[in-house]
């Protein structure tokens, strides 16, 4: 693999406005690249004052460009993620998932429209300020999670080919999010000390029942245990998560109640007693629209290391390829509140090997219809 | 790099005699024309001096001249003023759904006052029709404001026979000359105008300064209040040296209109003939025929305004787009939008250019290859 000199080399950064891909930018200007700041407006928030979080987030776009020397474009594709992320986003919540815009975005918007984008602007690296490694052995690019456990965000990344891995740099993937903070401030960027942004990105700090209700109606039901006892009414099963005790509201004695499973035909939500109820562990699952990094052809059956949400601890697992774009895999001891929609993240060691969307989910042998 | 401004319309580098002028006025001329003693004296000539020519230029009285912040602040002040002033005779206003944002922001805020406007359709030149106007007017029309040249795509409208039309009757008549000014011979008599909008930083002046004409028989009630300048129609110290700026500006500007006028009419011709030579595929967005010198405003189809304008940045040259583009959101221009429709594949290929007294024709030559290049590579 072949590199130009960074003088000749031009580097789109996706900037948001944060302070990660703001050092992501300032590191590359330093490094000699050709750099390019440029703003992706995926979401139009305004309020009827007028207010929209991306005039304020481009505020800083402008204003750190202009301290690190940098030329900054904003562009628009709102229409791109409303018809392939937010749709898709409505759809799973409707099938009784729990999806993961995150993952949707970096494949449909920030790692294809906006990636041909840049290259139409004549760069030769997309970069942006994602915690997350590439590097290129044995003949092919290889995704490592990014230095600071803590931040790593491969798990959003999974989807990523070597296609598009070959044109993307993570210039802050070998540092801790403290130094980052540190670089910004010595170097006084407008952003050093702006809160890093929480949630989906279109959500942002708004009430998420409120935002979904704006878009699904929702359907207020039954709260039953499995044994038919019904122990209240939910307001949309659209809002409970599997394993969350968040607003069910169900008093009494004994343990607190948690959410284990829905019946959508009948709209009912089912609760039990006990953070660690049996109903809410499975030993299996099958996940869909798995992608590989590697190109190589894989093992029919590996065994791996896999996080089933962001920020989970690794869970040891064995992989089987079925049909397609599916997999088996096979928990080495069981876990509980496995969600389907989120996905299912492989890894061997330090390097991300790939992922897809958890979509059954099984215990002995038995698909647990409840969760999805 | 070598870089190209060919974003004239939006805004013009000032002439190096404005710059003499602002910096001997600055320097020696600082009082506050209202002062009664020398220092004030001596500014006030400055303006009045300026005033003399502004109104000159367009065949206006001295008196006639108000002096503002600008082609904004003037809209404003003309469109506020006249409805405020005429709101028992009726409270219908005319207007074009092409104007800038100055006048069109501000109508709308007028409809929320209680006035109902009318926003006239153009065809696909960007030409109001003279008959569709005479349809909209009503006995309770006091206001028709209709732009001179259009920034955008350069359309020049009728302005001569609106004038005449609207001669008999009650309706105040406005027209927004930011962007004709200077390239356009004006004269607000024989157009029969009532009230007309400039601004110096289009001409080679200052950003900051601009005028409203305001016909001695035109009732404008002010917009701002405190001393008594502009007749008591626009109260604040006047901006002294950027007035002497915009007086220079203006002596330019008519010393050299045909010879510019002459030399942009052939760039347009220039830049289409190059993009012809490479087998660029393109359209005129407007017309020709009745159009702005400084002015081409093109369509490439298949192109991506978002990608063509920040190519053509990265290779030097500075050119826009009708569209509003702020953080990301882009709003259609509105103006191509009344000439093509909501659908129309214009909206989001389109780009101005626009030309000044030191653009060469090496610098077409060179702009229009350099666009050649990048949509070609675009359509790949």
């Amino acid at each position: 693999m072949e590199r130009k000199d960074p003088q000749n080399t031009r580097v789109v950064v996706g900037m948001s406005g944060g302070v990660d891909s703001s050092v992501a930018a300032l590191l590359l200007k330093q490094q000699g690249y050709d750099v390019i700041g440029i703003f992706m407006k995926n979401w139009d928030d305004t309020d009827d004052n007028g207010f929209c979080t991306a005039t304020e987030d481009y505020e800083d776009v402008i204003r750190v460009c202009n301290q690190i020397g940098i030329p900054y474009y904003a562009v628009n594709f709102e229409k791109q993620y409303w018809d392939k992320v937010f749709t898709y986003f409505l759809e799973e919540y409707k099938a009784g998932r729990t999806p993961n815009p995150d993952v949707m975005c970096n494949k449909e918007i920030k790692f294809k429209a906006f990636l041909e984008h840049a290259v139409n602007l004549g760069a030769d690296y997309l970069a942006t300020g994602h915690y997350a490694q590439v590097e290129y052995r044995d003949g092919e690019y290889k995704m490592l999670r990014g230095l600071d456990e803590n931040k790593d965000q491969t798990y959003f990344l999974n989807q990523l080919t070597q296609e598009q891995l070959s044109k993307v740099m993570f210039p802050i993937g070998d540092l801790e999010k403290s130094r980052v903070r540190e670089i910004a401030r010595e170097a006084e960027l407008a952003t050093a000390t702006k809160k890093d942004s929480t949630g989906i990105c279109f959500i942002g700090e708004r009430n998420f029942k409120e935002f979904l209700g704006q878009y699904l109606p929702a359907q207020p039901g039954n709260m039953e245990t499995f044994d038919g006892e019904v122990k209240g009414k939910h307001e949309g099963l659209m809002y409970h998560t599997i394993g969350q005790r968040h607003g069910l509201g169900i008093g009494g004695s004994g343990e607190p109640w948690f959410a284990i499973g829905k019946d959508l035909k009948r709209n009912v939500l089912y609760v039990g007693q006990g953070f660690h109820h049996e109903k809410l562990y499975s030993d299996s699952i099958t996940a869909v629209g798995v992608s590989w990094v590697s190109n190589q052809e894989k093992p029919k059956e590996f065994e791996c290391t896999a996080k089933f949400r962001y920020r989970q601890e690794d869970h040891k697992v064995t992989v089987r390829l079925l049909d397609g774009d599916k997999v088996e895999v096979v928990f080495h001891d069981p876990m509980r509140a496995i969600t389907p929609g989120q996905a299912a993240v492989f890894y061997n060691g330090d390097e991300c090997l790939g992922g897809g969307t958890i979509d059954e989910v099984y215990k002995n042998g038995e698909r647990l219809t409840y969760v999805g | 790099m070598e870089r190209i401004y060919l974003d004239h319309a939006a805004t013009t580098p000032m002439h190096p005699r404005v710059i003499e002028k602002m910096m001997e006025v600055m320097s020696l001329s600082f009082g506050n024309p209202s002062s009664i003693h020398s220092y004030g004296r001596e500014a006030r000539h400055r303006i009045d001096l300026a005033r003399a020519e502004l109104a000159r230029s367009i065949g206006a009285k001295e008196n006639e001249i108000i002096f503002t912040s600008g082609g904004t602040e003037a809209d404003n002040l003309a469109l506020f003023g006249a409805a405020e002033s005429y709101q028992h005779q009726g409270k219908h206003i005319i207007t074009t759904q092409i104007e800038h944002h100055a006048v069109l922001h501000a109508c709308k805020k007028l409809e929320k006052l209680g006035f109902e406007v009318t926003y006239l359709p153009v065809d696909e030149t960007g030409l109001i029709s003279l008959s569709e106007l005479n349809e909209a007017l009503r006995e309770d029309t006091i206001l028709v404001s209709i732009m001179y040249g259009n920034n955008e795509v350069g359309t020049i409208q009728q302005i001569t026979e609106i004038g005449q039309l609207l001669k008999n009757h009650q309706a105040v008549f406005h027209t927004d000359a930011v962007q004709a000014y200077g390239a356009e011979k004006i004269d607000v008599n024989e157009s029969f105008i009532d009230l007309l909008s400039v601004t110096a930083h289009k001409i080679n002046g200052p950003k900051g300064t601009g005028f409203l004409y305001a016909r001695s028989t035109v009732k404008l009630a002010p917009r701002s209040f405190g001393g008594d300048q502009e007749r008591k129609r626009r109260a604040g110290t006047e901006n002294v040296a950027s007035i002497a700026g915009f007086h220079q500006a203006v002596i330019i500007a008519n010393e050299e209109r045909s010879a510019k006028r002459e030399k942009f009419f052939e760039y347009k011709e220039i830049f289409q003939e190059k993009l012809r030579e490479r087998e660029v595929d393109f359209k005129v967005n407007g017309t020709l025929e009745y159009s702005l010198p400084h002015v081409l405003n093109l369509s490439f189809p298949g192109t991506s305004v978002e990608a063509m304008l920040v190519n053509l940045d990265l290779a030097g040259i500075a050119v826009s787009s009708g569209s509003a583009c702020t953080a990301g959101s882009i709003e259609p221009s509105h103006v191509l939008v009344a000439m093509f429709g909501k659908q129309s594949e214009r909206l989001i290929n389109s780009i101005r250019f626009s030309f000044g007294f030191n653009t060469t024709k090496e610098e077409i030559i060179k702009a229009a290859e350099e666009t050649a290049r990048i949509v070609s590579r675009l359509k790949k």
